[in-house]
């Protein structure tokens, strides 16, 4: 969709006459903050992961410091996120045994979602999930968790004996399944992890930068044109501006869902 | 020249939206009418209409990512 947009407006404006640079992948790279070589990673998405789990610290803490048998509004809203993610993933997708599990699926869902959130709060506005490298962490842990878990039932070989081989299937299906399956669980199920949070943020910051940047040029260009148009550019900016903060929670409790259901497969008996 | 290859990506995104476009419909419709028969499976069918989501996401995105390639 941003790509469409962008290519449309990029013509558009491109006509209008003047040079209009869209937002690219550019954007999405930071200059250290000390520019004299000195701590050459210390940059902005670095810093704004390591406050998001700051944030998250402090709300579950001061959230459950004083557990008052009525809650008061503050601690209603931290146990409203626990209740959300205890009883409406885990519960319901792992059953059974899903207690030792809420811990990891909670810090999981409330990092997701305050760190893409920053994609829209003023003063950041930018979805450190976007740069692949931390969603990538994150289904490092998702993947090391559900390996481990299955190894511990089954043992090494047996957990990868009943993820390939499958009871209950005719023979000639095997040489085929199996390579797919081994593949699926060691390769594809991580990375199409990592890789949905990066795109979905991707493109989301870029169709902000896009109408934001775009409606400013045409909101300052000699055409009248342009100039009429330019409020509904802004206007879709700040409609998009909600519909992207849906989208990131949305993409906190997809992770979160399919983190569940993978650790459910494997501690499941049969496949 | 020039023009040819900034447009390349985003038409290939567009061809690959399409599938998915239509399979995420397909996915909500089923929820929507199910969840209108029967008000109570609510619960039991938002994981399951959320997993095929993004099963069928997950493909729109790879496109997504092959036109900045």
């Amino acid at each position: 969709m941003s790509s469409a947009a962008f290519a449309l407006s990029h013509n558009f404006v491109a006509a209008a006459g003047e040079g209009f640079t869209p937002p690219g992948l550019g954007e999405f790279i930071f200059q250290p903050y000390f520019s004299d070589g000195t701590l050459p990673w210390l940059t902005k998405p670095l810093v704004a992961s390591v406050f998001a789990a700051v944030v998250v610290m402090v709300f579950f803490l001061v959230g459950s410091r004083q557990r008052a048998l009525v809650p008061g509004r503050f601690q209603f809203a931290v146990e409203s996120v626990y209740t959300f993610v205890r009883n409406g993933i885990a519960r319901d997708v792992i059953g059974h045994g899903f207690e030792k599990y809420v811990p990891y699926l909670v810090t999981a869902f409330a990092f997701i979602a305050v760190s893409n959130l920053f994609g829209v709060i003023p003063g950041i506005q930018f979805p450190t999930l976007a740069r692949l490298g931390f969603p990538l962490a994150l289904a490092l842990f998702s993947w090391a968790i559900y390996l481990g878990i299955g190894i511990k039932r089954a043992g090494f070989f047996g957990y990868f004996k009943s993820v390939m081989f499958p009871p209950g299937l005719p023979v000639f299906i095997y040489p085929l399944l199996a390579p797919i399956e081994l593949i699926q669980v060691l390769l594809i199920r991580p990375f199409s992890l990592a890789l949905r949070l990066t795109a979905n943020m991707f493109a989301g910051h870029i169709l902000l930068l896009l109408f934001t940047l775009g409606g400013t040029y045409m909101l300052f260009n000699e055409s009248v044109l342009l100039k009429v148009l330019a409020p509904f550019a802004l206007a879709s900016a700040v409609g998009l501006t909600s519909f992207e903060a849906f989208i990131q929670v949305l993409q906190a409790y997809i992770f979160t869902l399919l983190s569940a259901l993978y650790i459910a497969e494997a501690m499941s008996e049969e496949h | 020249m020039e023009n040819n290859i900034t447009l390349a990506g985003p038409l290939v995104y567009a061809l690959a939206t399409l599938g998915p476009g239509i399979g995420i419909g397909l996915i909500f419709s089923a929820y929507v009418s199910g969840v209108a028969r029967q008000p109570e499976a609510n619960s039991i069918l938002r994981p399951i209409a959320f997993l095929g989501f993004a099963l069928v996401e997950i493909l729109a995105l790879i496109g997504l990512v092959f036109a900045f390639l």
